[in-house]
């Protein structure tokens, strides 16, 4: 009985930072937000107020919803393009390079740039996508094309390709996690079973990797979502994401209210996604017996 | 009977290490064939090549005639149970012993059918919904086995099916197995590292040494006559000891740890030899305790330095000059605790002649 509180005090006591850390600088910024979405904007800046103003103008005004679809297909892109490089690669480690020490290696390559400051990874591909760029200057040299060429940069194809560059590790770690765990004794019954090594991939491999592929795709997806580097380095003009619509109005547009309604649009979107994917999880999840 | 597989000079290098130096070996179809040995024997390498996992450096495997050295495991009518089962987590147990005949060209209507009557062999019948991970071990490995059965191979493999089971359920296992080897008649060849469990199961054992057959045989003529002392050591206990032969008065002697005893074995003439093994089981010895006087028989004089209870029977182990030679008796109506000898007791160990085996020192004798 007597430890029994102790052990509750204890654990109290090791939980009470995080709370502390969690409540101070998630809840109330997010409670904050909340409240400021119901103000309303009166030039030069804003006022205190309960109205649903900001919420209908997301709705109504056409430019919004483009942005937001516009932000969605793009992190769809990634995580899709992700996917479609991740896996491959992620396979081909597990299943085919042998050597531990190559395989560390391998790993690690595409690990490592996460410690390499953001900004200068995605300022990488304007260097290598700009007019005076490595593109350029290899296509030119080559006769391929007789003058630099801007069609590479400023664009949505542009983001994709850095934000792929920057999110893969999420794609690649969840997926070569979730391989790793697969017995290989699974894949030898299949074959043993009668079915090539193409079958086993689709009846075994596939699906038991499938809870790595939700959580890389949730990763890539939600981190290029609220992505706005990228957009403002490489985007251009069509390339504005919903983080900097939401950037703008608390800045140079001085309409917080918007922007916090947006910012909780941006919020319940994501939440749903991680809802989602949890649950597919729990259908996925198999338990190896 | 007809022979279903024949294995030929195979060899299984792993870079500098070999795993299987040169196996030759005929399997009779619908026996039971035990491929038994320590680990890193290389029983498994052998049946993983069987099964198509491994492929060998060289030699042939025949499959009923034809050559599957070469082929994939997908397309040999072998079927392995797991070590570890391999019960895919993602399908019901139904789903789990009907995968091997969707490939098969097996009409869906018919794989239901197949599946359910499968599952009633190994008295799973109202599993078949279930998810493998609700199912106890015994249960899984009954799953194991009917998933690797229903497409009806030549062969069936089995990589050590019981080691993961607890003492009970594996003695229960082991008489299952056998009555599912009786019922379905097909051939089975199962890897074991323990002795007890291939001389219940098998009607051959193969029993196996740094990657060699070391001897074939029935696991009677296994027991009652090792090819030579590695066998002899490995299956059951035997007391070994080296001594060279000498003969006087038309009788032979060996010498155990320093005390004469008469061997009588059709393979030992009065020739005097050089020194060789001669070794004799727990059980065929008897313990007779010193009551001042030295009784009849052939005879070694010892200590008693401990004796150990199995339930059915006093294992007691003597000392004898710098050896140790163990003595089994049973604990049936006839024995006497009274007249038992205790620890420390001055005590005789009484062999027949005929009892004593002669060895070649090593390998092949």
């Amino acid at each position: 009985m007597r430890l029994a509180t102790r052990n509750r005090l204890s654990s109290g006591g090791v939980l009470s930072l995080p709370l502390v850390w969690t409540f101070l600088f998630l809840f109330i910024p997010y409670a904050i937000l909340f409240i400021y979405s119901f103000w309303e904007k009166k030039f030069p800046t804003f006022v205190p107020a309960f109205q649903f103003g900001n919420y209908l103008e997301l709705m109504v005004d056409p430019q919004y919803v483009r942005v937001l679809l516009r932000t969605i297909k793009i992190a769809g892109l990634v995580s899709l393009l992700s996917l479609l490089l991740a896996y491959p690669y992620a396979y081909f480690l597990v299943h085919k390079v042998k050597r531990p020490g190559v395989k560390l290696v391998l790993y690690m390559a595409v690990v490592l740039p996460l410690w390499v400051s953001y900004l200068l990874r995605a300022y990488t591909w304007k260097t290598i996508l700009g007019t005076q760029g490595i593109l350029n200057s290899f296509l030119v040299s080559t006769g391929i094309l007789s003058e630099p060429s801007s069609v590479f940069l400023y664009n949505q194809t542009a983001m994709v390709v850095t934000l792929t560059y920057v999110f893969i590790p999420f794609m690649v770690m969840p997926i070569y996690a979730a391989l790793e765990k697969i017995p290989g004794s699974l894949t030898e019954a299949s074959r043993d079973l009668g079915m090539s090594a193409i079958q086993t991939f689709v009846r075994v491999t596939l699906p038991l990797s499938m809870p790595g592929v939700i959580a890389g795709f949730t990763m890539t997806f939600c981190l290029s979502f609220g992505d706005f580097i990228a957009p403002f380095l490489v985007g251009g003009p069509d390339g504005m994401m919903i983080a900097n619509v939401i950037a703008t109005q608390f800045g140079a547009a001085l309409n917080w209210p918007l922007g916090s309604a947006l910012a909780l649009v941006m919020l319940v979107i994501v939440l749903t996604i991680i809802t989602l994917s949890d649950r597919l999880q729990g259908v996925g999840r198999g338990k190896y017996a | 009977m007809s022979e279903v597989i024949r294995i030929e000079n195979l060899r299984k290098e792993f870079g500098d290490v070999i795993g299987v130096a040169d196996v030759s070996l005929s399997i009779e179809r619908g026996e039971y064939v035990t491929l038994l040995g320590p680990s890193g024997c290389g029983k498994s390498t052998l049946l993983r090549m069987i099964g198509g996992f491994e492929a060998p450096t060289s030699g042939t495997i025949w499959l009923d005639g034809e050559d599957v050295t070469d082929l994939p495991p997908n397309q040999r009518a072998v079927n392995m149970v797991f070590q570890d089962y391999a019960l895919f987590p993602h399908m019901t147990v139904g789903q789990n012993v009907g995968y091997g005949l969707r490939v098969s060209g097996t009409p869906r209507a018919e794989i239901k059918p197949r599946v359910a009557e499968t599952l009633s062999l190994v008295g799973l019948t109202d599993k078949a919904d279930t998810s493998p991970a609700e199912l106890s071990g015994g249960q899984r490995q009954r799953v194991a086995l009917a998933r690797a059965i229903v497409r009806h191979p030549k062969v069936l493999l089995l990589d050590e099916p019981l080691s993961a089971l607890d003492a009970n359920l594996r003695e229960q296992m082991q008489v299952e197995l056998r009555n599912l080897h009786n019922k379905v008649g097909l051939t089975f060849i199962m890897v074991t590292h323990d002795q007890s469990e291939a001389l219940v199961m098998s009607d051959r054992v193969v029993v196996m040494r740094d990657g060699r057959v070391s001897q074939t045989g029935d696991p009677v003529s296994l027991y009652d006559a090792p090819a030579n002392s590695y066998v002899a050591d490995f299956i059951g206990a035997t007391n070994l000891f080296a001594s060279p032969v000498k003969a006087s008065n038309g009788k032979i002697f060996v010498s155990c740890f320093g005390q004469e005893l008469e061997i009588d074995h059709p393979a030992v003439d009065g020739v005097p030899a050089a020194e060789r093994l001669f070794g004799f089981r727990p059980e065929k010895a008897r313990l007779v305790r010193a009551n001042g006087s030295v009784p009849q028989g052939n005879l070694l004089k010892g200590r008693l330095e401990n004796v150990l209870y199995h339930g059915a029977m006093i294992r007691s182990v003597v000392v004898v000059g710098e050896g140790r030679i163990l003595v089994d008796t049973l604990l049936d109506d006839t024995f006497d605790p009274a007249r038992h000898a205790g620890t420390g007791d001055e005590v005789f160990v009484d062999i027949d002649p005929h009892k004593i085996m002669p060895f070649a020192r090593d390998g092949a004798s």
